[in-house]
């Protein structure tokens, strides 16, 4: 029976850094026993633009930069025997299948390559999943509709020899549990196991935002190397001990600050963190410092998993317009007040049911909101800045209508307040998700080989 | 009264589900934890948000992380999906909450 596995990540997002996979990659090729890299690559609304593009182009649709992750990996990976699970598939795992064939043009001819399916119902009749949409679901027509399946197809993948597993939708931490329920021999009826194996990879799925990522802040908890953070590992055992490393030789720290701000990352009740493959409970969790960027994770428990599932329906049809000017030197702050009120004016004769979102950058933009309280609240504190931008965010179904609307912010360097400058507009089709709950038993997850 | 800044005395995590923000907070001395348990109560950081109008805060305790887990709902403007705001995820909300002024520890 195994022992011990090493389970890394090596992205936490769409967007995250190829190169820092790659060095997580050649770190873990070096040591020894059974490994597994897990890329998470999907955000809330990645799906329903993956699902546009795989309509323009039915080779398309998997994640945008799931290559850029794969490509640098997959020599070290595929001859140290360390199996790649991701959900880059997207709306199109596939076609993701396919384009890795093609890539690896003809080695690795023993390489098995799986794409999970059945989170998907888009493909399916309407009426399937219609019935589980809420009501103000209806009437508009969903781009995505997927399910956060577990770690069952996964784990089955790699029973099966699976050297890389493409999924779609997924749930963030099943990318890890599905590994770890093949490599410890793990049944998925086992509740603590299963609540070790949540924790470990609801630790990993943000990747460095447990090695010293979204955590910095100088003085007060300093990182070393920030510009270089390594990749996280959990280290696994089969009596249920989870550490969590990071990539050797390279920038960042796991310390008992990184790892609990991580944990509780995006929980509600802490006692029940609801996920396909486990209620978890964090409510004796505790954490010990090992020393050398080790943390270990004990008093975790296991509740069994929901009888629902939870799906995520994209719908299409509303256009985000964001434009911003900036007011700079002597007198800033009322001249940027005063765009804002002419801005206001302008708004409410042309559009009177748009009402914009104004924010002056300097004063108040991240703690802002729509109704403007808490920018009004800041302006009467009379503050001292010589250097604001003023900010505009609108929705409207009506594309034109937001375009023009855009125009009112950059007209306002021949019509404004003085010495208004930098404008810069930005228009893009908003997808919105509406999160539904269906019936477990519904979902079935089908193997396809490639 | 002697008024302290939260962020001179803890560190926190913001999180984002849809329109609910959630947000961790930890002393950075474990001494001062019961401190936190007794003066940063739901009814003061739902004062500090009040601009955010949440619809309701909840406090979970944490006693064995030293942590506080606070849910905020219907504080995001919308969420991701719906907010016109520059940070639709909330982000950077965990530094609103660190600009509480309360009563400090040896008060």
């Amino acid at each position: 029976m195994t022992q011990k596995i090493l389970v890394g990540c090596g992205a936490g997002f769409a967007n995250d850094r190829p190169d820092a996979a790659l060095r997580l990659a050649q770190d873990l090729a070096q040591r020894t026993g059974q490994r597994y890299i897990m890329l998470e690559l999907l955000a809330e609304r990645t799906l329903a633009e993956a699902q546009l593009r795989k309509g323009l182009d039915p080779q398309a649709g998997y994640a945008t930069r799931l290559f850029d992750f794969l490509e640098p990996m997959l020599d070290v990976c595929i001859e140290a025997g360390i199996p790649i699970i991701t959900n880059g598939g997207a709306a199109n795992p596939r076609a993701a299948a396919q384009r890795l064939r093609n890539t690896l043009a003809g080695r690795y001819p023993t390489l098995k390559i799986a794409c999970v399916l059945g989170d998907d119902l888009l493909d399916e009749t309407p009426a399937r999943y219609v019935q589980w949409l809420s009501l103000d679901c209806v009437g508009h027509e969903p781009v995505s509709v997927n399910v956060y399946t577990g770690a069952d197809g996964i784990a089955t993948a790699l029973a099966e020899g699976a050297g890389i597993v493409l999924c779609g939708r997924v749930a963030d931490p099943s990318l890890a549990v599905g590994a770890i329920r093949h490599g410890l021999g793990w049944a998925a009826e086992d509740w603590q196991k299963m609540a070790v194996a949540t924790a470990a990879g609801h630790l990993l799925e943000c990747c460095t935002q447990v090695t010293g990522g979204y955590f910095a802040h100088p003085g007060m908890k300093d990182i070393p190397d920030p510009a270089n953070l390594g990749c996280p590992i959990a280290e696994i055992h089969q009596d249920g001990r989870l550490i969590i490393s990071k990539t050797r030789h390279c920038g960042g720290r796991v310390s008992e600050q990184t790892v609990k701000e991580q944990l509780l990352y995006e929980v509600h009740d802490p006692r029940r963190y609801l996920t396909p493959d486990v209620v978890l409970d964090l409510g004796q969790a505790r954490v010990q410092d090992l020393g050398e960027d080790r943390i270990e994770i004990s008093g975790l428990q296991g509740h069994p998993r929901p009888e629902t599932l939870k799906g995520l329906a994209g719908m299409r049809g509303l256009w985000f317009g964001e434009a911003e000017i900036s007011y700079a030197g002597p007198g800033a702050v009322p001249r940027a007040a005063l765009a804002r009120e002419i801005l206001l004016q302008r708004f409410a004769r042309l559009a009177p049911e748009v009402e914009p979102w104004i924010d002056l950058s300097g004063i108040a933009s991240l703690f802002n909101d729509h109704a403007g309280r808490y920018l009004q609240q800041r302006l009467t504190q009379a503050p001292a800045l010589e250097d604001v931008r003023v900010r505009v965010g609108l929705t409207h179904t009506d594309r034109s209508l937001v375009e023009a609307l855009l125009a009112e912010v950059e007209s306002l360097y021949t019509n404004g307040p003085a010495g208004g400058g930098g404008v810069r507009r930005h228009l893009t089709e908003a997808v919105t998700t509406r999160s539904f709950l269906l019936p477990r038993s519904e979902i079935h997850t089908t193997l396809e080989w490639y | 009264m002697n008024l302290v800044t939260l962020a001179d005395f803890a560190h926190a995590r913001a999180g984002d589900k849809g329109n609910i923000l959630s947000v961790a907070v930890f002393p950075h001395d474990p001494a001062h934890f019961q401190w936190l348990l007794r003066e940063l109560t739901c009814e003061r950081v739902a004062e500090q948000f009040a601009t955010r109008r949440p619809s309701r805060v909840h406090r979970y305790d944490l006693p064995n992380l030293n942590a506080l887990n606070f849910v905020l709902e219907d504080a995001l403007e919308g969420g991701v999906n719906r907010s016109c705001g520059l940070d639709r995820h909330g982000k950077s909300l965990s530094y609103l909450l660190l600009a509480l002024r309360l009563p400090g520890p040896s008060a």
